[in-house]
């Protein structure tokens, strides 16, 4: 079969930092790939350069036979994404959020306003639809942002800890939605997640990374066997240690707070 | 095409929404019309220049334009701070139609403040010369408005976060305004700030409005627009660089 994502040799610095080291991986049509590691393993720095929004120091890597540094307008036409950190307009309504970004990605009118029905009632935001985001709590934002990643139906779809701070049934509403999408179209599925059991459960194959390499891929059952552990969890703890990984507070959280301070909701 | 509009209709639709941006946005040119155009009156007229709320209004105007359009390129810094922008720049569109459809945006949005001011100058007791000057007047400020809605996009491309803001405020915006000749006539300066204000594009945008406002101007008509011209040209294309090199 022939693969949507392949990476050889890819590395990122930040200065003398190295915050992806090396790793080649390549990724079939139609597979949903799992990519595993503790916070600051690399996870969200991949998923960057693979989104065309990092450049990578080294290494190449063809998103459906297109390079993301050479040609980052044919690699965007053939990804959707969920973000792992907020990525909404909390000025405009719910409804916009959706409308707009089915726009940008041209999606047909008719399509785009029975699939944002479809989607809102996924999330269960449909009595919501005219509020402004920022009123949202987390977990709504949240769901909002997985609606909105849907939306469209890309060759690849990137989910980037999709479920951090959703209740079990809307992850499992998320899972099955995913599912279906890539048993029907045939989307090709890269997600990270903390939640070990959904990962074996869900992905065919994972990755896992740790320090900026990957110390370990197969599937769910090969990694247990391989460290001979009962759960993925285990095996993954036995593959990175029990040590906790601090991430640095981003500058996001900083301005955040500043925001707030300032007493919130207008933007000047 | 639907790029450029969605990031046009963006720009407009949180500029109506937001209220208390738009009183602020007014506050400030209805306090310099007020406090030195009735202040600073009896002093100008006495020096035999006229009336001198008749030539400021145009510069507020101007000022309220630079303002509101530079803090509508900055934008892009909330943007990248809040993690709309990520969204934007991994839509399939090309980075050109974002950023030009954001410039747009913004400079709809200063042009209708800059339209604004003139009601609230005309409140105040300034009257154009002609009426049907406000015409292409309006023009003047839809160009002086995408002039400095991509010099904001410009230089909010570069910007990190929101501590260069203040930098910009302080070393770019305020000197724009104060040396353009906003608030005094270039006709009667020293040779120095004459010099000087040659080289800040507001000066012309200002020149360019009192020429249609109140029927005086400093430099011709043909070199006001064209320099403007040349320079929305100059920024728009340095901004689209800068903003499809945005890395988050």
């Amino acid at each position: 079969m022939e693969s949507s994502i392949a990476v050889t040799g890819l590395t990122k610095k930040f200065g003398d930092f190295v915050a992806v080291d090396d790793i080649s991986f390549s990724i079939q049509k139609g597979e949903i790939f799992a990519f595993l590691g503790p916070n600051g393993a690399g996870k969200s720095t991949t998923i960057k350069i693979l989104t065309t929004l990092l450049h990578p120091t080294t290494g190449t890597i063809l998103i459906e036979g297109n390079d993301p540094v050479q040609d980052p307008d044919a690699v965007r036409h053939s990804f959707g994404i969920v973000f792992q950190d907020p990525s909404l307009d909390e000025d405009l309504t719910a409804y916009e959020n959706l409308d707009f970004h089915g726009i940008l990605y041209g999606v047909p009118t008719a399509t785009r306003k029975a699939r944002i029905e479809e989607l809102l009632t996924l999330v269960e935001l449909s009595d919501r639809r005219n509020s402004f985001v920022r009123e949202f709590s987390g977990g709504m934002k949240r769901r909002l942002e997985i609606a909105r990643g849907l939306l469209h139906h890309p060759k690849i779809l990137f989910l980037d800890e999709p479920t951090l701070g959703l209740d079990p049934q809307t992850r499992n509403h998320l899972w099955s939605y995913v599912q279906k999408l890539n048993a029907e179209e045939g989307v090709t599925v890269f997600f990270t997640t903390h939640y070990m059991e959904e990962a074996d459960r869900v992905a065919k194959r994972i990755a896992v990374i740790d320090h900026g390499k990957i110390i370990a891929e197969g599937s769910g059952a090969d990694l247990k066997k391989q460290t001979s552990t009962t759960t993925l969890e285990e095996a993954f703890l036995s593959l990175t240690g029990s040590e906790i990984r601090e991430e640095a507070r981003s500058s996001v959280d900083q301005m955040r707070q500043a925001r707030r301070a300032w007493g919130g909701g207008t933007r000047r | 095409m639907n790029a450029i509009y969605v990031m046009w209709l963006r720009e407009v639709k949180r500029f109506l929404r937001s209220k208390s941006r738009m009183v602020g946005a007014l506050g400030q040119p209805l306090l310099f019309l007020v406090a030195l155009g009735y202040g600073l009156g009896p002093v100008f007229a006495k020096a035999g220049q006229g009336n001198y709320l008749e030539f400021i209004a145009p510069g507020i105007i101007g000022m309220s334009i630079i303002f509101t359009a530079i803090f509508n390129g900055m934008q892009v810094i909330w943007d990248r701070q809040f993690g709309f922008l990520k969204e934007t720049l991994v839509a399939p569109v090309s980075r050109l139609s974002i950023m030009f459809g954001r410039t747009l945006g913004g400079a709809t949005v200063a042009s209708a403040q800059g339209l604004l001011v003139l009601c609230i100058a005309i409140v105040a007791g300034f009257r154009p010369t002609s009426w049907a000057g406000i015409i292409p007047a309006f023009f003047i400020m839809l160009l002086v408005a995408l002039l400095f809605s991509a010099l904001g996009m410009m230089v909010a491309s570069k910007l990190k976060d929101m501590q260069g803001f203040q930098l910009i405020m302080n070393f770019l915006v305020m000197p724009l305004f104060f040396l353009s000749g906003a608030l005094f006539p270039l006709t009667s300066v020293p040779a120095a700030l004459l010099w000087v204000a040659r080289f800040d594009p507001l000066s012309y945008g200002v020149d360019a409005l009192r020429y249609f406002l109140i029927g005086t101007s400093a430099f011709p008509l043909a070199l006001d627009v064209s320099i403007l011209v040349v320079v929305t040209g100059i920024f728009l294309s340095l901004g689209a660089y800068f903003f499809s090199k945005i890395e988050v």
